[in-house]
C-alpha cells in the first residue's frame, strides 16, 4: 500500500464519561467515522473522513463529543502553509483539479466589516420603528423616467413587468440537484410565506413546486437544463446566468449519479448522465446576443416578466453593467467572489473575482454617472451575512440583495465546506434519500421564515436610528455610511468617506 | 385525546428517542447517570428499522386493549384513557406481551416485569420524552 500522506484534519475528541455509547453519531455520520466495537464495548472514530460537519455533536444526547483541527502538525513554514502542502499532496496522489464547496473562505478583506454606519443625534431625530410606520417593501423593475399623460390631461401607467418584495432580500439561485428537494422546498415555502423570491437555479423546476410559482425565479443558465415554455411562465421572473460568484469564467458539473428519476425528469436529462453546463452561452458572445436572449424570454412570456442578468463581479464589472443596463433586462444581478457553491475548482474560486461591495459600489456609479440607474435594478449577493450587510449594501446602491449561504446555515448547514462530496449529513446538499430526509421542510421552513423576521427588524432599527423610515430614502444613500481603516484609492471606489469626516 | 404518533417519512432511525425514554424512565437526573456504570435502562419506545422505512412504536392506547383484560394480577389499568402499568404489581407473566397487536410491550428482564409506554404520565416529563427528543419532528404528540 502507498504512503498517505495527507494528516487527517479532524480530531474526534470523545468523553468516555460521558458517551453512553447509544450510537447515535454512528448512525448519523454518513462519511462512517464513528463505530461501535463490540469487543471494547466502546465507540471508536477513524477521523481520516471526517469533516467537521458537527451533525454528531449536535446529535449526541450527553455532549461527549467534540471535533477539533488536528494538533499533528507539519513544521511550521509561513511560506508554504500545511494546507497548501496538503494540497500538492493531494494532486500528486490524484493527478485532478482540486475541488472546493461553499464560498472562497480565505482571509481577503470584508469590507462590510470596514463601513459604518450613522445614526441621528439631536436633529433629524431618530425613528422608532415599533411607534412608527417603516417601510422595507421594494420594487425591482425599470423604473419610468418621466410621467405621460393622455389627450384628456390623464396620466398614463405603462407599467413595466416589475418583482414586489415585502423585504429587500432574496433566496439566490440554488438548483435541485445541487440541493436536496427538501432544502428547495423549503426556500420555495419561505419564500412564500415572507413575500419575496426564490431562485430555482439552473436545475428546472420540480412538478411539485409550480404551485410557488407565484415567489419563483426560474433561472435560464447555460445548460439549459429544464427549460420548456410552461417553466418559463410559471415563475414569476426569469433570470439568466452569465456567471457565478464562486466559478468566474467557468460552467457547471453535476455529476451522474446524483441525477436520479426525479432530477433526470426536472432537468430533461437521461437519468446517470453528467449534467454539464458550459462556460459561455453558446449563443451570447456580445451584448447585443444576450439582448436578443433578453427579448427572446420576454416573448415568449408575453412581455409579462422581468428578465434578471446574473453576472460575477469581475474586474470589468462597472462596463459589463452598463451593457447589461441596455440589453433590455430589468434586473442585473452581480454575485461577489465569496458567493457560495455546491462544487467549484479551489483554484478559481479562491482567486477569481472582486469583492461584491467595490463592484457594487461601482457599477451603482457608473449606471448614476450614465443616467441609465433607473433602468435597472440592482441586486447584490456573495457574502451577504447580516442585516448590516444588507443595509450598507442598499447604502451602497443595491435595490435588494440576494442570500444563499445564511439560508442554508438557517436549515442547519454548518458550512463543512463538503458539498461536492454529496454526503451532506444535514440533507442539504445531497440526493442520497436516508440523508435527505433528515430535512425537515416544515421545520427548516419556519426557522428560515424567523431568520428573514429578525434581519427586518434590525434593518428597521437601523434605519430608524438614521431617522429614515423608508428603505427607498436609504438607497444609494452613502452619505449614511463612513470607512474605517480603508485607503483613500478605497473609499473612492467605494465613494463614502473616512469615519472622522 | 392526544397519543404519539410517528411519521416514517422524517424518522431517521437515530434511536434517540428510544435512548431518551430509557433514561426519562429510569428515575435518574441525566441521561448519563440513567446509563452510567453499564446500567442498560429499556425503553418504551422502539424503532423498528428497514433499509429505506424506520419507525418508532410504542403503545396506541387502544380502545380494545387486551393486554389490560389479560392481566392476571390487575397491574395493569386505563386511566383517562392512556393505558398504565402498576409495577409493584407485575408478577411478569407476559400475557399483555403476547396480546399485544403491536409488540409494544417490553420486557425488562432485569426486574422480571414489563413495562410500557404511559404517555410520561408517572414521571417529571409533562410532554412525551421522545417528543421533545426526536430532532426531526417524526414524533409528535396530538389529537387525531
Amino acid at each position: 500500500m502507498a504512503i498517505n500522506y495527507l494528516n487527517p484534519l479532524f480530531e474526534v475528541v470523545r468523553n468516555p464519561d460521558r458517551c453512553i455509547k447509544c450510537r447515535v453519531c454512528e448512525r448519523q455520520c454518513a462519511n462512517e467515522v464513528h463505530h461501535y466495537d463490540p469487543d471494547l464495548d466502546r465507540m471508536v472514530a477513524d477521523e481520516t473522513s471526517c469533516v467537521d460537519c458537527q451533525r454528531c455533536v449536535t446529535l449526541c444526547p450527553t455532549r461527549a463529543l467534540k471535533i477539533r483541527p488536528n494538533e499533528n502538525q507539519f513544521r511550521e513554514n509561513g511560506n508554504w502553509s500545511q494546507q497548501i502542502m496538503d494540497e500538492v499532496y493531494k494532486q500528486a496522489g490524484s493527478g485532478g483539479v482540486l475541488l472546493s464547496a461553499m464560498g472562497n473562505p480565505r482571509e481577503y478583506p470584508v469590507y462590510w466589516d470596514k463601513i459604518l454606519l450613522n445614526a441621528s443625534q439631536v436633529t433629524n431625530p431618530p425613528i422608532d420603528p415599533l411607534r412608527e410606520p417603516m417601510e422595507t417593501k421594494t420594487f425591482l423593475g425599470k423604473k419610468d423616467q418621466s410621467i405621460h399623460y393622455d389627450e384628456n390631461g390623464k396620466a398614463v401607467y405603462e407599467k413595466n413587468p416589475y418583482l414586489e418584495l415585502d423585504v429587500p432580500i432574496m433566496f439566490s439561485a440554488m438548483s435541485f440537484g445541487s440541493i436536496s428537494k427538501n432544502a428547495h422546498e423549503t426556500l420555495a415555502r419561505a419564500a412564500q410565506e415572507l413575500g419575496t423570491y426564490y431562485n430555482t437555479g439552473e436545475g428546472g423546476l420540480h412538478k411539485d413546486f409550480y404551485k410557488y410559482g407565484a415567489n419563483t425565479i426560474c433561472q435560464v443558465a447555460s445548460g439549459r437544463f429544464g427549460v420548456f415554455k410552461e417553466y418559463l411562465d410559471t415563475g414569476a421572473a426569469i433570470e439568466i446566468k452569465m456567471g457565478q460568484g464562486a466559478k468566474p469564467g467557468i460552467g457547471g458539473h453535476l455529476p451522474g449519479m446524483k441525477i436520479n428519476e426525479e432530477i433526470s425528469k426536472t432537468r430533461m436529462i437521461p437519468k446517470g448522465t453528467d449534467a454539464i453546463s458550459p462556460a459561455p452561452h453558446h449563443d451570447i458572445y456580445s451584448i447585443e446576443d444576450l439582448r436578443q436572449l433578453v427579448l427572446s424570454l420576454k416573448e415568449a412570456t408575453n412581455w409579462e416578466k422581468p428578465v434578471i442578468v446574473k453576472i460575477a463581479a469581475v474586474h470589468n464589472v462597472a462596463a459589463i453593467a452598463s451593457g447589461i443596463a441596455r440589453s433590455g433586462a430589468d434586473i442585473i444581478a452581480i454575485d461577489g467572489y465569496r458567493g457560495g457553491t455546491g462544487a467549484a475548482p479551489t483554484r478559481i474560486r479562491d482567486n477569481v473575482g472582486i469583492p461584491i461591495e467595490l463592484a457594487l459600489a461601482s457599477v451603482d456609479q457608473r449606471l448614476r454617472d450614465e443616467g441609465i440607474r433607473n433602468n435597472i435594478s440592482v441586486v447584490v449577493g456573495g457574502s451577504v451575512r447580516c442585516s448590516a450587510d444588507v443595509v450598507k449594501a442598499v447604502a451602497l446602491g443595491a435595490d435588494a440583495v440576494y442570500i444563499a449561504t445564511a439560508a442554508l446555515l438557517a436549515m442547519g448547514c454548518h458550512l463543512c465546506r463538503s458539498c461536492n462530496t454529496g454526503k451532506c449529513n444535514w440533507g442539504i446538499a445531497t440526493q442520497r434519500a436516508d440523508l435527505v430526509k433528515r430535512l425537515n421542510p416544515d421545520i427548516a421552513y419556519k426557522r428560515l421564515v424567523n431568520l428573514v423576521h429578525a434581519w427586518d427588524h434590525e434593518i428597521k432599527e437601523m434605519m430608524g436610528g438614521m431617522g429614515i423610515n423608508s428603505i427607498e430614502s436609504l438607497r444609494g444613500n452613502r452619505l449614511m455610511l463612513r470607512g474605517i481603516g480603508l485607503t483613500q484609492k478605497e473609499l473612492d471606489i467605494l465613494g463614502i468617506m473616512h469615519a472622522g469626516e | 385525546m392526544k397519543k404519539v404518533y410517528v411519521n416514517e417519512d422524517w424518522c431517521l432511525g437515530c434511536h434517540l428517542c428510544e435512548f431518551t425514554c430509557a433514561a426519562a424512565n429510569s428515575g435518574a437526573p441525566d441521561m448519563i447517570k440513567a446509563f452510567a456504570g453499564g446500567k442498560k435502562p429499556v425503553a418504551r419506545i422502539q424503532i423498528e428499522e428497514g433499509s429505506a422505512v424506520n419507525f418508532a412504536v410504542q403503545c396506541r392506547h387502544c380502545e380494545l386493549h387486551p393486554c389490560v383484560k389479560g392481566c392476571i394480577s390487575g397491574a395493569l389499568s386505563v386511566k383517562d384513557g392512556v393505558i398504565v402499568c402498576d409495577e409493584e404489581r407485575c408478577v411478569g407473566c407476559y400475557t399483555c406481551v403476547l396480546s399485544c397487536p403491536y409488540g409494544a410491550i417490553v420486557i425488562d428482564g432485569a426486574g422480571h416485569k414489563i413495562r410500557k409506554c404511559d404517555l410520561c404520565t408517572q414521571n417529571s416529563q409533562g410532554e412525551p420524552a421522545c417528543v421533545k427528543a426526536c430532532p426531526n419532528n417524526a414524533i409528535v404528540f396530538e389529537e387525531r
